[in-house]
């Protein structure tokens, strides 16, 4: 899901990197106000774990690889904005140091992975545990069932990203200047694999760690007031 | 604290395992991500290289591609997966002092 550089156009890049921009800075506006010290070993935990996962790939036999993102787990744990930023730096660091994910996509990519996938994730687990105990089984599931709807939300706005650029971009004998695969190629395939596969993996990650976490450190599932 | 230290380990037990994020792959014979693929696999799948593809694929030369050094491409996967681990533990290392700047800048600005 980390789109590399060539993929998308000029418009889509900056159109991204406008749209991030502000939501970095309101991220830091309110994880500023939260964040309190002991909470930062937290964040940087969630960070690295979210880039150690991403190094997880799985393979569909034969065809492509994907992997799960923890980004949900991250937002369960620390809120979606402090969310926001955690994955945002994994996702810079894996762009610059690894190649991982273009230079020039990093707004795209932080918008899919960094933004939509932690808040959709944040909010559908919150709607779905409403109002139920910490060691509620309910809380397990929610988590699971958060964890697959929110990558393959994420997957279907990079499908959608893909699938512009031929539209966007081409030349007058109808050649692509970027991503050559149009929406009816790159949506279905960005969502079948992790609709099939990397989503299973992103949800029995997230519920596995809510279900440990249940048993071992309730304390760090109980909601705090401010979403941080 | 205790929960802390105990999360730190997961995350060591985690990239001790990494490798396998490169071995499975490789064993079930899969391709790279969709989307993931070097300018010059596009001849091949839609029979040309699309010209700004071309033009800003090669815009940044990261240290470690692919969370492989440079010229071990060719080694065998035992020298890759030890290249993998290392890249984790670096990657690991730069993420967790990026977000204690990060944490210091906030703090600082809060105090003003």
């Amino acid at each position: 899901m980390h789109i590399p550089d060539g993929y998308l156009g000029p418009a889509t890049c900056g159109f991204f990197y406008a749209v991030m921009l502000p939501i970095w800075a309101l991220a830091a506006k309110i994880v500023k106000k939260t964040l309190k010290n002991r909470q930062v070993p937290m964040l940087a935990i969630g960070a690295a774990f979210s880039f150690v996962i991403m190094m997880f790939n799985v393979p569909i036999p034969g065809g492509s690889t994907g992997h799960a993102v923890g980004a949900v787990l991250v937002a369960i744990l620390l809120g979606p904005w402090s969310a926001c930023i955690a994955i945002t730096v994994a996702l810079v660091i894996q762009a610059l140091l690894f190649g991982d994910g273009g230079i020039t996509a990093i707004g795209a990519n932080c918008f899919n992975i960094a933004f939509v996938m932690p808040f959709t994730g944040y909010y559908l687990y919150r709607l779905i545990s409403y109002r139920c105990p910490v060691n509620s089984k309910r809380r397990v599931i929610a988590a699971g069932v958060a964890g697959y709807l929110a990558l393959n939300i994420a997957a279907l706005f990079t499908g959608i990203e893909f699938g512009l650029q031929p539209l966007l971009h081409h030349t007058t004998i109808g050649q692509s200047l970027y991503c050559p695969y149009g929406l009816n190629v790159a949506v279905p395939v960005m969502l079948g694999g992790h609709l099939l596969v990397f989503g299973w993996v992103e949800a029995i990650v997230t519920a596995l760690a809510v279900s440990y976490l249940q048993r071992h450190s309730p304390e760090l599932l109980v909601e705090k007031k401010v979403n941080s | 604290m205790k929960v802390i230290f105990k999360f730190w380990l997961i995350l060591g037990v985690l990239i001790i395992l990494s490798p396998l994020g490169l071995l499975l792959p490789a064993h079930f014979k899969a391709g790279s991500a969709w989307g993931e693929w070097g300018a010059d696999t596009f001849k091949e799948l839609v029979g040309y290289i699309p010209r700004g593809l071309e033009k800003f694929s090669h815009l940044w030369s990261a240290p470690i591609p692919d969370y492989a050094f440079k010229g071990w491409e060719e080694k065998g996967l035992g020298y890759l997966s030890f290249a993998y681990i290392v890249s984790a533990i670096i990657g690991v290392l730069v993420i967790v002092c990026v977000v204690l700047l990060i944490a210091k800048f906030l703090n600082k600005k809060s105090n003003l």
